[in-house]
């Protein structure tokens, strides 16, 4: 295991950049997503990083060991990394069986048959699939195959295990069962894993830390409550949970990174982003409000409509309409008609640049 | 996966990329050398006969070749048998390769065993077997009282009798190809499509056919150079109608000698060449548009229910291998036995006489069995060894070097045997450097093989490894599997059915080949084709009737053989295995 630090990463295919000067420190044992919507380049990092793909600038090192720095020279090949990689295709090779296909690392590495067997054995059981051991892949379900891809990484002991949107081919329940699963291996073996992906709930519920990606840069890397709580500009804010960012004037700053803005009729205190100084507070603020943190009450001064009303089991969604042309989701206790005008109490909000990051 | 497979679409050069700057793989454009020196060298050392007019620099052989009128006769009579042969080719060989691999059709093993076998005969014995069937003096006919009056035309001899045989002759080439190609297309896509509610035509026409395009197209473009560099079934049904496509006008040149006679025929040589090679630009063009690699498992394969139409599907392929197969064959088979040419066969005079004098008599026979069995069993060796890492190399690490080999490899197979035959001794005569001489050994013929068949062995290993999810290979480099490693665990096993359909197609091509070898053997290295050419050229068409059947007979026995051993071997080796 070993820490990974990526300095100014940059990929070009043809005329366009991919990953555009991504820096990345990642400790040891760490459970980082990548997560980005689909073309932002969170792929090419993972294969920047295992190698299948050569950096066009910048430095990848695993451990302290260089990896890859075309300035120097020096490209270290996928197959010299000892990094673990699950792919979205599972990649299990058909012409072998589950257990071949686990000890593949272990054979191309000549241990010998006994230690193999043992080792096999070992990781089929982690993952629960000891008795498919002698199995075809084509006989294993999605989940299943997924799992010995996922056993393939651990029996070779890799420096990080590298994970290529492992879930998107499987249903629901089974994405359930397997971040279950990626979590628990995750603590039994203390690996560092890197996530790509582009569902933002799958990230939040495993990762450690999350890095947004979009347009080949990463936008903000932070723990997931951080990111959900404060996002740093307005893609994030907007990939990342439900909620709305809204247009507010009218700020002061109080202490301790309090503020009120004015919303509306309404005086709302907020939080307010370290980043945004004091001339910047009238220009281009946004308000980025999560469904939590509003309630529906009757005498509130902030007025909207109702536009629309789910029911989630237990509770409702609404989507309310304020203003000119903003809508908010809270969540309500009683169904709303639609069309019908309530009343709106903010308990907290996060205040920030909405240009933050726009420039590049 | 996404993010990279949509990336993929936009941006072309991404998967042209070479990865990295390792040694290994620097290794791999070393055999770009053997390629070079036993594909490029002699058609090389052929051009350059044709632009030096006694020693100088001149363009007087194109001036003379390409003003002459029958030249431009010769080119569209080609074009017209090949291009027509081709799509008789398509028809059976495509229709034989859907049905046997997708549909319920039952005794599939013995459809296609018997599918195999007009590959395997001599395209010289085809035409003259169907000759014999037709004509007035065919001993079959005769046998059976239906023989046309003597002096009436033999319909064979005409542009549309060639490209019959050429499309019958090449529809196992078509068949093969298609088939492995068919082997890998996943059974949810056509299923997805049906759910769609596509059914019946559409089904075939925008989903099967679309998927199955790359091998399609791959079969086609190999069907039809092959069919514009055969020579032995213009000859034998053209020269007599007095019909001429660019191989027999390559021989009756070479026929007639002269000093201007190597000149002018490497002019022809690039003419054809050139037809080649815009074929199979026009074919890497079409497949460069298509990249289906077919993701995830291959699984249980097709079975589209026919119903009660199976009977009659049943019934047609059949009757089709009868007349392309058992009648010519049954033809061969009782001109062997007459006593003499164009006697009358009856129970009576029925004789295995020939037999027994090819077997028996004459050394000369076990001798040509021994070294075309060396020469062709060598060549798919040697070719299927070198075409894995090669075909990886050309589909992995595209490169202009790669681009510039994957259109030259298909010269030496395009040109008339004829004219290789001779680019080989013009530089093998006396290797440069090492001051030997390989004409008059089998090395040469050996090496003329090699050439040859390059592209036959190197297409459908090439069609599977575009085919092959590339996360199959970069799984096994994350487990630290270097690139011969790879090759030998993931790519070769996963490569060997269209490796061993390679294998096979060679061994079988070689095994009959006469064209090349026409011109190479010396006394005590005549190969089998040369030995039935020389009989029947001779006059002793019944013997060479006899050497073909019996040739015919070893390579069923063969094929039995794999047929039996495909138990023990990985799935898929055997071609034709279901």
């Amino acid at each position: 295991m070993a820490d990974i630090n990526l300095s100014r990463i940059t990929k070009c295919f043809g005329d366009y950049r991919a990953v555009n000067q991504v820096s990345l420190d990642i400790a040891d044992g760490e459970f980082v997503a990548l997560l980005g919507p689909s073309g932002c380049g969170k792929t090419t990092l993972l294969r920047l990083l295992a190698g299948f793909e050569e950096p066009d600038h910048g430095q990848i090192s695993l451990g302290g060991q260089i990896m890859a720095s075309p300035e120097n020279g020096i490209m270290v090949s996928p197959e010299d990394r000892n990094l673990g990689i699950v792919f979205q295709s599972y990649a299990l090779w058909p012409h072998m069986t589950v257990a071949r296909n686990v000890g593949y690392p272990l054979e191309v590495r000549g241990l010998n048959r006994a230690e193999q067997d043992r080792k096999i054995a070992e990781a089929l059981d982690i993952v629960a699939l000891g008795p498919y051991a002698d199995r075809s892949p084509s006989e294993l379900s999605g989940g299943q195959r997924q799992r010995v891809a996922l056993a393939r990484c651990l029996v070779m002991e890799p420096r990080a295990v590298l994970l290529d949107e492992p879930l998107a081919n499987l249903d629901v329940h089974l994405r359930e069962t397997m971040q279950q699963a990626f979590l628990d291996f995750h603590r039994r073996t203390g690996a560092t894993m890197i996530y790509v992906t582009h569902d933002q709930s799958e990230a939040m519920a495993m990762a450690d830390r999350i890095a947004v990606m979009d347009k080949g840069h990463i936008r903000q890397m932070a723990a997931p409550e951080t990111l959900y709580r404060e996002p740093a500009d307005l893609m994030v804010a907007g990939f990342v949970g439900a909620g709305a960012v809204l247009p507010v004037q009218d700020v002061s700053v109080g202490s301790n990174g309090a503020c009120s803005v004015q919303l509306g009729d309404a005086r709302i205190a907020a939080r307010i982003c370290p980043k945004l100084n004091e001339s910047q507070t009238n220009v281009n603020v946004g308000l980025c409000l999560r469904p939590e943190d509003v309630w529906v009450t009757d005498d509130a001064p902030l007025r909207g409509q109702v536009e629309d009303c789910v029911y989630l089991g237990g509770r409702f969604r609404l989507s309310v309409r304020i203003g000119e042309g903003h809508s908010l989701p809270v969540y309500a206790n009683r169904r709303a008609r639609i069309g019908e005008q309530v009343g709106l109490k903010v308990s907290d909000g996060w205040v920030f640049d909405r240009m933050a990051g726009e420039a590049a | 996966m996404q993010a990279t497979g949509r990336l993929r679409g936009v941006l072309p050069g991404m998967i042209a990329k070479p990865q990295g700057n390792r040694s290994s793989d620097r290794l791999l454009y070393w055999l770009v050398v053997p390629v070079f020196i036993i594909s490029i060298l002699p058609i090389l050392r052929l051009g350059f006969e044709g632009v030096m007019v006694g020693g100088v620099p001149s363009f007087d052989y194109f001036r003379d070749v390409l003003g002459s009128s029958s030249t431009w006769r010769a080119t569209g009579n080609s074009l017209y048998t090949a291009g027509l042969g081709t799509i008789i080719s398509i028809l059976i060989g495509g229709s034989f390769a859907f049905l046997v691999a997708l549909t319920d059709i039952r005794a599939k093993a013995a459809l296609v065993f018997c599918f195999m076998i007009p590959m395997m005969i001599p395209p010289q014995i085809t035409a003259l077997s169907w000759v014999q069937l037709t004509g007035p003096s065919s001993a079959l006919l005769n046998a059976i009282g239906m023989a046309p009056p003597m002096g009436s035309p033999q319909p064979l001899y005409s542009a549309e009798g060639i490209a019959m045989l050429l499309g019958i002759q090449h529809a196992s080439i078509v068949f093969l190809t298609l088939r492995a190609n068919l082997r890998m297309l996943p059974r949810e896509q056509i299923e997805a499509a049906r759910l769609a509610g596509a059914r019946g035509g559409r089904l075939w026409w925008q989903i099967i056919l679309p998927l199955t395009s790359p091998g399609l197209i791959a079969g086609t473009a190999m069907a039809f150079v092959t069919a514009l560099g055969n020579f032995g079934i213009p000859a034998m049904l053209g020269i007599p109608a007095g019909y001429q496509t660019l191989p027999t006008l390559i021989y009756q040149k070479l026929a007639g000698f002269g000093p201007s006679v190597l000149g002018e025929v490497s002019v022809l040589a690039m003419l054809i060449g050139a037809i080649a090679i815009c074929g199979v630009a026009l074919h890497h063009r079409l497949l460069s548009k298509r990249d289906y690699r077919l993701m995830g498992m291959v699984g249980r394969p097709l079975d589209v229910k026919l119903g009660a139409r199976r009977t009659l599907v049943e019934t047609t392929l059949w009757a089709v291998l009868v007349g392309i197969l058992v009648i010519p064959l049954l033809a061969l088979f009782t001109t062997a036995l007459v006593p003499a040419f164009g006697v009358k066969l009856t129970f009576a005079n029925a004789t295995f006489e020939a037999f027994r004098e090819v077997m028996f008599v004459q050394p000369s026979t076990i001798r040509a069995f021994q070294n075309s069995f060396v020469l062709s069993v060598g060549a798919a060796i040697v070719l299927v060894l070198l075409c894995l890492p090669l075909a990886y190399v050309m589909v992995r690490r595209p490169s202009g070097v790669t681009k510039l080999i994957n259109l030259l490899v298909e010269v030496p197979y395009a040109l008339p045997g004829v004219v290789l035959a001779i680019a080989c001794i013009l530089l093998f005569i006396r290797i440069p450097l090492l001051d030997v001489s390989l004409y008059g050994t089998l090395g040469i013929i050996f090496i003329a093989y090699l050439a040859r068949f390059l592209v036959i062995a190197l297409r459908p290993v090439m069609n599977s490894f575009t085919q092959l999810d590339p996360a199959l290979e970069e799984a096994a480099q994350a487990c630290g599997a270097g690139l011969s490693r790879r090759l030998r665990d993931i790519l070769l096993p996963l490569a060997a059915p269209s490796a061993a359909a390679g294998a096979l197609l060679v061994f079988l091509t070689a095994f009959n080949e006469l064209t090349v070898s026409a011109l190479l053997w010396s006394a005590g290295n005549e190969t089998l084709g040369v030995l039935i050419f020389n009989l029947d050229d001779s006059g002793d068409t019944v013997l060479a009737s006899a050497v073909a059947v019996l040739v015919v007979l070893v390579v069923i026995a063969l094929m039995s053989c794999f047929q039996l051993a495909a138990r023990r071997l990985p799935k898929g080796v055997v071609p034709w295995q279901t």
